[in-house]
């Protein structure tokens, strides 16, 4: 009987994946639903015998089984999308079953937390930092030294907190990584537990992936006799963009409201309830048990600069190749995007890409020769964030997009501090002057007598535009957290590059940000 | 024992239980009515002011029922890029079905994407979602 290999990640479903496993079982198939190996636009993708087969609908069913379909792809593994990646956190992506428990440990499974209780707490630290694994949230913190904050923090009671509320468009590393092999994660929370002395740990999931959370519950329950005496709950999330925000999170938590907190106290000493607090993104969590399996140097040999290890890059937006590229930090923009995304799905010319999400910056093609590393991006004013990679071709209005920028921080700002909460708001009504071209004239206020600062004269375009890169000055210094403190880095990166959407004269110098 | 209260037993011991109860007030009642806010703050030793606040501070929580099925549709920058804007202009008015922002589903390289209870659809044009809010009806 044929065996029939097909993705039950929710994006596979959501293209069809369901209706083509059926018509593979009822054409008398064994159908095996397995993680998936992020081609998206293969999906749904079918494997026969390391073959693959796709986009595929039910009807093509037949063709595939008889050898004659046109939607044959050759070998999965020799595919160049698959054959240029590095993975060291997706080695398993398309290969076994999520919820298996026998496919993960007969993928390596469990080594890394093995390893971890036979070299004890600090040589698992000690190993962690040398690998050089960073933050892979967008903040880039040496994970290492974060966990060793935490294991020197006194008290008895600690957390390790997994953020797994990835709202950022364009990414989805996290989500498959829950739905495609959750037991990684698990098996990272469990030895991040073990070195830091945590008996407790929560993983945050945004309430949008419905798929990942009813996964990771079961994958938690499987696995509680493995990472005992560690305890792992799933925690769903509300809606809230600004709870991906790490101290918002553990406010949300404690059932309180999404309010982001003034740090210090850093999370490390004072996180969840008060307690020690480990806080760390599931693609870090999940780099780990990798680490502590093949030794620190078999992962800090890849990267660039300090920039250690792999990046699961997400390709999305309008790319031909969108999905889940797992590649050693030090590759180009350009390479990404043009090479391996294929450019835009729509055929015609990229006009920019925004990098790190809603709070990432717009890079036009003339910065294509980045290389991806937190470094060379913090020098581009712009931000790797969590490596999600949006595309967008020639018909892009970036004026547009910076007003959204505004919008999207007003709808999802958590109101503690007055830069986001007001300046958003702000932001969108000086875009919506800037977009009409009306200007505007001083209003009765402003014509007071004791309004002795107030111009008087109307406003002008340029004006509006100088009134942008203020208030982005006031919120990038000025916010509590990223939310308000990078929306300028979409703003002022669609300013910088495209003045001539603002209505701003293209040789215009904007003040570098 | 009220259904409310049955909710709030199933959570007792847990860790910051507020969250977990009030998804699923939102999910048995359709709602989070304010009978449920005493409730939930009397036996959490809460002030009522402090359980609105949470109600009111996140999106997947409402204070009043919606009688209408939701189709939330994602309208973040990668489904921008994909041409979502377009789909929202030629949005067609479907009585009973109200369509809802959301930012993200996680499906950014197959957009524009939907989402209707926990089903996901991807690749959706004009005319698939004109349809799906039509079956919705």
């Amino acid at each position: 009987m044929t065996l029939v290999r097909i993705s039950d990640d929710a994006l596979a479903i959501a293209c069809g994946a369901d209706a083509v496993a059926q018509a593979f079982a009822e054409a008398g198939c064994t159908v095996e639903r397995v993680s998936s190996w992020g081609m998206h636009w293969l999906e749904p993708l079918a494997e026969i015998d390391g073959m693959g087969f796709g986009p595929l609908v039910p009807g093509d069913v037949a063709a595939v089984l008889a050898g004659s379909s046109p939607k044959a792809l050759g070998a999965i593994e020799d595919h160049p999308f698959i054959a240029r990646q590095q993975r060291f956190t997706f080695a398993r992506a398309g290969k076994t079953r999520p919820l298996s428990l026998e496919d993960y440990a007969a993928h390596g499974g469990w080594h890394g937390l093995e390893r971890a209780r036979s070299i004890g707490p600090e040589a698992t630290i000690d190993t962690v930092t040398r690998s050089g694994l960073r933050g892979r949230g967008g903040a880039g913190f040496p994970a290492g030294i974060k966990w060793q904050t935490v294991a020197n923090a006194p008290g008895a009671l600690k957390y390790i907190v997994c953020n797994a509320d990835e709202g950022d468009s364009a990414t989805f590393a996290d989500r498959m990584v829950m739905e495609g092999d959750p037991f990684m994660l698990i098996e990272g929370m469990a030895i991040a537990a073990h070195a830091v002395g945590a008996h407790r740990g929560y993983v945050y999931i945004r309430s949008e992936y419905p798929h990942a959370i009813a996964k990771m519950e079961v994958a938690v329950a499987l696995s509680a006799e493995m990472i005992a005496p560690f305890v792992l709950e799933v925690r769903v999330g509300a809606g809230a963009y600004v709870c991906g925000e790490e101290t918002s999170l553990l406010n949300s938590l404690e059932g309180k409201r999404g309010e982001v907190r003034a740090k210090p106290p850093l999370p490390a000493l004072e996180g969840l309830f008060g307690k020690p607090t480990v806080v760390n993104n599931v693609l870090t969590l999940a780099a780990v048990p990798f680490i502590l399996a093949k030794g620190a140097t078999a992962y800090a040999d890849i990267g660039f600069g300090r920039s250690r290890g792999t990046m699961p890059v997400q390709l999305a937006g309008n790319i031909r190749h969108g999905g889940l590229f797992e590649v050693g930090f030090g590759i180009t923009l350009g390479e990404l995007v043009n090479d391996i995304g294929g450019g835009t799905a729509s055929g015609r010319p990229v006009r920019a890409v925004q990098v790190g999400g809603p709070l990432g910056a717009y890079h036009p093609p003339s910065e294509f020769h980045l290389p991806f590393d937190y470094e060379s991006f913090a020098a581009a004013d712009a931000l790797i964030g969590h490596a999600g990679i949006t595309v967008f071709d020639d018909t892009a209005d970036m004026s547009a997009q910076a007003r959204f920028a505004f919008a999207f921080c007003a709808a999802e700002s958590c109101g503690k501090c007055t830069p986001c909460r007001i300046g958003a708001v702000r932001g969108v009504e000086v875009m919506d002057r800037i977009r009409s071209r009306s200007g505007r004239a001083a209003d009765p206020v402003e014509h007071l007598p004791q309004m002795r600062n107030a111009a008087k004269a109307p406003r002008t375009v340029s004006d509006e535009i100088a009134l942008i890169e203020d208030l982005c000055e006031t919120m990038k210094f000025g916010s509590l957290c990223a939310l308000g403190g990078f929306t300028p880095y979409p703003v002022l990166s669609a300013l910088r590059h495209f003045p001539q959407d603002f209505g701003a004269e293209p040789q215009q110098q904007v003040a570098a940000e | 024992m009220t259904r409310i209260e049955t909710i709030i037993a199933a959570h007792a011991g847990r860790e910051g239980p507020l969250l977990p109860i009030l998804h699923d007030v939102q999910a048995a009642l359709g709602h989070v009515p304010e009978e449920a806010v005493r409730t939930i703050a009397q036996a959490l030793n809460l002030s009522r002011a402090e359980v609105h606040g949470v109600v009111s501070f996140y999106h997947d929580f409402h204070a009043l029922p919606e009688p209408r099925r939701v189709v939330k549709l994602c309208r973040a920058e990668a489904c921008q890029a994909r041409g979502v804007e377009a789909l929202v202009r030629d949005l067609p008015d479907v009585a009973g079905v109200k369509v809802e922002t959301v930012y993200c589903l996680g499906l950014c390289s197959v957009g524009p994407n939907a989402m209707v209870g926990d089903t996901l659809h991807a690749r959706l044009d004009s005319a698939r979602l004109g349809q799906l809010m039509a079956d919705m009806a």
